[in-house]
């Protein structure tokens, strides 16, 4: 039984990080309903800078912030320099730009920092308080991030005129720029956040499964099947998808078919849900008019 | 300068045609022998991909569905020949049909969410493909077969006479560039087939508005799920040509990076152009080896940087520039036809994004 919940915990943990990596995607999405392949790669190289930090000898929460400001601000540049000319392009256009973003990234973590498996310390000590019966400490630790990240991410939507004017664009663009809003800048914010939410998800990450420049590339996949089971224009449907993913991953690496498929999981979660459900458990049902 | 095509400028452009196709050929008959061994090979490759990219190109280009899971159809493809070659004795020649009906059935199968799935929800769905497989390969249950994380060993094949050329020996090198050769000219004869007529317009409609071409009658889910199958047996059976030239398979050898080079081979050849796939293939082929020298990761942020430029300046690749020089050069009546001809002007851009709310 202690082993079984200590599946699920751990499940949770993850889950925790594939429900940033899913709101991280479900942010640009509500914003430009385009989802950004590249999202896995952008926290991977975050990553790459904090681990940069660190070896320097910057203390663990420095480099933590020092991280974050930087992927908040090359968020915003990408969107602003790279993908704001096709803003209104086909889909295919957007597919192939987030494509080559994801190259150029993979290519310059390996480029700077070579294709090495490195370690990365966790901020958590192993013996430390936050080490209890289910959790190791820092399973614990990333849990408390993630659910920080969270909650002040709801505060921000939630009671900064920012925040507002971030949902206002998002939900209807046109009438947000009739009363002023700079919806085009909106949307960089938004791209902003969401690189930083990543970068702390990548940064969580690192201590569990190393770091090298593919790191991301299945936590991705975990956080498209954790968004799509949310339902994609949800944030808390992301958040909360992306625990029943961690969990269910957990669980069936396990019990039932091993470590060895676990991407093969991700692929039936998605096209399953894409099929059957294809507006996930908490998302809106799109009706259009032909 | 008159609206009506001039009867003899058409005659003239497609005799022009013509015999540049029949000098290409030849070039590529007489290129083997000019060359050292391992260029063959790279040259081999290159025809592989030219048909694995158009593939790809039907599905994307043409019916406006974008795959980024390629990869994994040219692995099972590879796979198959393999395996067959390898545990039941096959001959090298006879896979390549069982290769392309099996990832015809496949990808056939995967058109199916397909149909209601568009724009970034069936890439995701197929980016999804394309990391799943190498680890399915990997799976121990299929070991037996697939030979696991070590992958299979193939025997290059002899070829069955020889003779000199050029003072260069037909070796099993050149015998197989000989073979992929005779194969790449049936597949791309039977999509220049396929495309340039009914279906090729058909599928082109979806592509552009779907909703008018079920009104005009096309059955847009037995047709969409119909390309997804024969956009994947094409790719199946470079994939199996792929396994015979290398003489060897392995998971690793179809990660995630070769569907996006498939992708990237697309791009740059240019979007539903049929020749487009040979620019993309040498182009994938190639620039890789030139990169390499400055640093490992050097081929892939040149794929991504061009990608991203392409899609800003040049969305229909090298093609499109072809076209657009090759109009301009012509007189004005030639232009005209040039635009006219259905399955060969290129709209700039492939519009899906009315597909993606419906």
């Amino acid at each position: 039984m202690d082993a079984f919940l200590h599946q699920i915990f751990s499940g949770l943990a993850n889950g925790c990080i594939y429900g940033s990596i899913a709101l991280a995607l479900v942010m640009i999405y509500q914003a430009t309903h385009h989802l950004n392949f590249a999202q896995g790669e952008m926290a991977t190289f975050s990553t790459f800078i904090a681990w940069a930090l660190i070896q320097k000898g910057l203390p663990y929460w420095v480099a933590f912030s020092v991280t974050f400001g930087i992927s908040f601000a090359a968020g915003l540049v990408i969107q602003r320099v790279i993908l704001r000319p096709v803003e209104k392009a086909p889909v295919l256009t957007n597919v192939n730009v987030f494509i080559g973003l994801l190259l150029i990234f993979n290519a310059c973590s390996g480029w700077f920092f070579d294709h090495t498996v490195k370690a990365f310390p966790s901020p958590f000590a192993q013996e430390g308080l936050l080490k209890t019966q289910f959790f190791s400490a820092h399973e614990f630790g990333s849990f408390l991030v993630m659910l920080t990240v969270l909650l002040a991410l709801y505060a921000f939507f939630r009671f900064t005129p920012i925040g507002l004017a971030m949902r206002a664009a998002a939900q209807n663009p046109e009438s947000a720029r009739l009363v002023g809003i700079r919806v085009s800048w909106m949307l960089a914010v938004g791209w902003g956040l969401a690189a930083a939410i990543g970068a702390v998800a990548g940064m969580m990450v690192a201590p569990v499964v190393f770091l090298d420049p593919n790191m991301m590339s299945g936590i991705l996949l975990y956080g498209f099947a954790a968004a799509l089971l949310g339902g994609v224009d949800n944030p808390w449907g992301a958040v909360i998808g992306g625990l029943i993913v961690g969990v269910l991953e957990n669980l069936l690496g396990a019990y039932v078919i091993g470590t060895e498929l676990k991407l093969t999981v991700a692929l039936v979660l998605i096209v399953g849900t894409l099929t059957l459900m294809p507006a996930g458990l908490f998302g809106k049902h799109v009706v259009t008019r032909v | 300068m008159s609206a009506a095509p001039d009867p003899s400028s058409a005659d003239r452009k497609s005799r022009l045609l013509w015999i540049g196709l029949v000098v290409v050929l030849v070039a590529a008959m007489v290129l083997p022998f000019l060359v050292k061994n391992y260029r063959v090979f790279q040259f081999n490759l290159v025809l592989v991909y030219a048909i694995a990219i158009l593939g790809l190109n039907i599905l994307t280009g043409f019916n406006g569905q974008i795959s980024l899971g390629h990869g994994a159809f040219y692995a099972i493809g590879a796979y198959a020949a393999a395996v067959l070659m390898d545990r039941f004795g096959m001959p090298y020649w006879a896979t390549l049909p069982f290769s392309g009906l099996l990832c015809f059935v496949l990808g056939f199968l995967m058109g199916f969410p397909a149909l209601r799935l568009a724009g970034h929800y069936l890439a995701v769905a197929t980016l999804a493909l394309a990391l799943a497989i190498p680890q399915l390969l990997k799976y121990k249950h299929l070991e037996n077969y697939t030979g696991g994380v070590q992958g299979i060993v193939l025997v290059k094949p002899d070829p069955p006479f020889t003779f000199r050329f050029l003072d260069q020996p037909l070796n099993a090198d050149r015998w197989l560039y000989f073979f992929t050769l005779a194969v790449t000219v049936v597949m791309f004869l039977l999509a220049w087939n396929l495309l340039r007529g009914r279906v090729g317009r058909a599928l082109i409609a979806i592509r552009d508005h779907p909703i008018a071409a079920a009104v005009m009658g096309i059955n847009l889910p037995a047709f969409k799920s119909l390309t997804f199958g024969v956009s994947a047996a094409f790719t199946g059976v470079a994939g199996a040509l792929g396994a015979v030239v290398i003489a060897f398979v392995s998971p690793d050898s179809f990660l995630l990076p070769l569907s996006i080079f498939l992708l990237v081979g697309v791009v740059v050849g240019g979007l539903a152009s049929i020749p487009g796939a040979f620019f993309g293939a040498i182009f994938i082929q190639f620039v890789p080896n030139i990169a390499d020298e400055m640093s490992k990761s050097a081929p892939q942020a040149i794929y991504g940087v061009l990608l991203i430029i392409l899609m800003y300046l040049l969305p229909t690749g090298v093609m499109g520039m072809v076209r657009k020089l090759w109009a301009r050069w012509q007189p004005g009546a030639a232009r005209l036809r040039v635009n006219a001809r259905p399955g060969t002007s290129v709209p700039v851009s492939p519009d899906l994004t009315k597909e993606s709310t419906t």
